[in-house]
């Protein structure tokens, strides 16, 4: 990767952050945009978790990630900490691959 | 929400929760320092990336797409989609990041998924500003250390999917996600946004179908209406 294309990555990734917050001080959002904005973050996580469980680039397949990733989402369920369910999910998923 | 939920002032829950968050993330930092040496980039590359990107999963699109040799051109396209959803979340973010110009400029860089979860997921909206400058941080400080130990160590750790790394990510988002779908509204937007992503990922280039799925909060919000109109009682789930 070229010092160039690497500018151009942390150039791009900055102003998209930048943009989002900034992008109201001009003109404040309506009611009805705050409402959704708020409802942004589980839309997006929702979106996250699947494309991330079963997503191969632009194809979906299911592996073992689907096994690691239900149950470390069982051990969120059952509130256990943040790195319990990351390594419940790892173990899982690392223990299919292994058989 | 809960807004009167007591609240112990001597030290908010948010800051254990930052700091213990910020170090799982430092373990893919490794991960990613690993894997970005191993996809041709040098050390210090490595850790400019992770210092001046900072956006885990836009990081481990670029390296992964030069890694199965794929072009730089489409690396950066990947990349910046993916990026784009921190734009969103900055959007998100509009009310609850406010103060000085500099402030803001720098508050911006720490834009990424685990900060503006912490900081949307607090019961006490006054915590908000707090919860995210505690992740962000911390997140920064072991996403760094990470990548440099990961980049140092070369593949002491081996392949990280035959370690099942890949899968906990996905896990992590479901803990990230949680506070938001104690609401009906919020689960609805996330069965939305979880649906539209699938039926996108064939149909989209990698990162877009997480953009596309903004529009699940669309849908809470229509269903949300209609529910408030019919009076029905609150057992649909979804479209």
């Amino acid at each position: 990767m070229s010092w160039w294309t690497l500018a151009i990555l942390a150039g791009g990734a900055y102003a998209f952050k930048a943009v989002g917050l900034f992008a109201f001080d001009a003109r404040p959002p309506s009611a009805r945009l705050l409402a959704g904005l708020r409802l942004l973050p589980p839309a997006l996580l929702g979106a996250l978790i699947v494309v991330q469980t079963v997503a191969v680039g632009e194809a979906l397949v299911i592996d073992a990630r689907l096994a690691g990733v239900a149950a470390g989402g069982f051990a969120a369920w059952r509130k256990a900490p943040f790195i319990v369910v990351l390594v419940v999910a790892a173990a899982v998923t690392a223990a299919l691959r292994a058989l | 929400m809960a807004a009167d939920t007591p609240h112990p002032r001597s030290r908010p829950r948010y800051v254990r929760d930052g700091i213990v968050l910020g170090a799982a993330v430092g373990l893919f930092g490794v991960t990613f320092g690993v894997l970005a040496t191993s996809a041709g980039l040098s050390v210090a590359q490595a850790c400019v990336m992770s210092l001046l990107v900072f956006t885990g999963a836009s990081q481990f699109a670029a390296v992964g797409i030069l890694a199965s040799g794929g072009s730089p051109a489409s690396a950066l396209a990947s990349a910046l989609l993916l990026a784009s959803r921190n734009g969103i979340y900055g959007l998100a973010l509009h009310r609850q990041l406010r103060g000085r110009l500099l402030r803001r400029l720098g508050a911006a860089h720490l834009i990424i998924d685990e900060s503006t979860a912490m900081a949307l997921g607090q019961d006490d909206a006054a915590d908000a500003e707090g919860a995210f400058w505690v992740a962000g941080l911390s997140v920064f400080v072991f996403w760094n250390l990470g990548t440099l130990a990961g980049a140092m160590g070369g593949n002491a750790l081996g392949d990280p999917e035959a370690w099942g790394l890949d899968a906990a990510f996905p896990a992590g988002f479901i803990v990230l996600a949680a506070p938001h779908v104690r609401s009906i509204d919020g689960r609805i937007a996330a069965i939305a946004g979880a649906i539209i992503a699938l039926a996108a990922v064939p149909l989209l280039p990698a990162g877009a179908p997480i953009v596309v799925a903004s529009a699940g909060a669309g849908v809470a919000l229509l269903l949300r209406a209609r529910r408030t109109r019919s009076d029905d009682p609150a057992g649909e789930e979804g479209p």
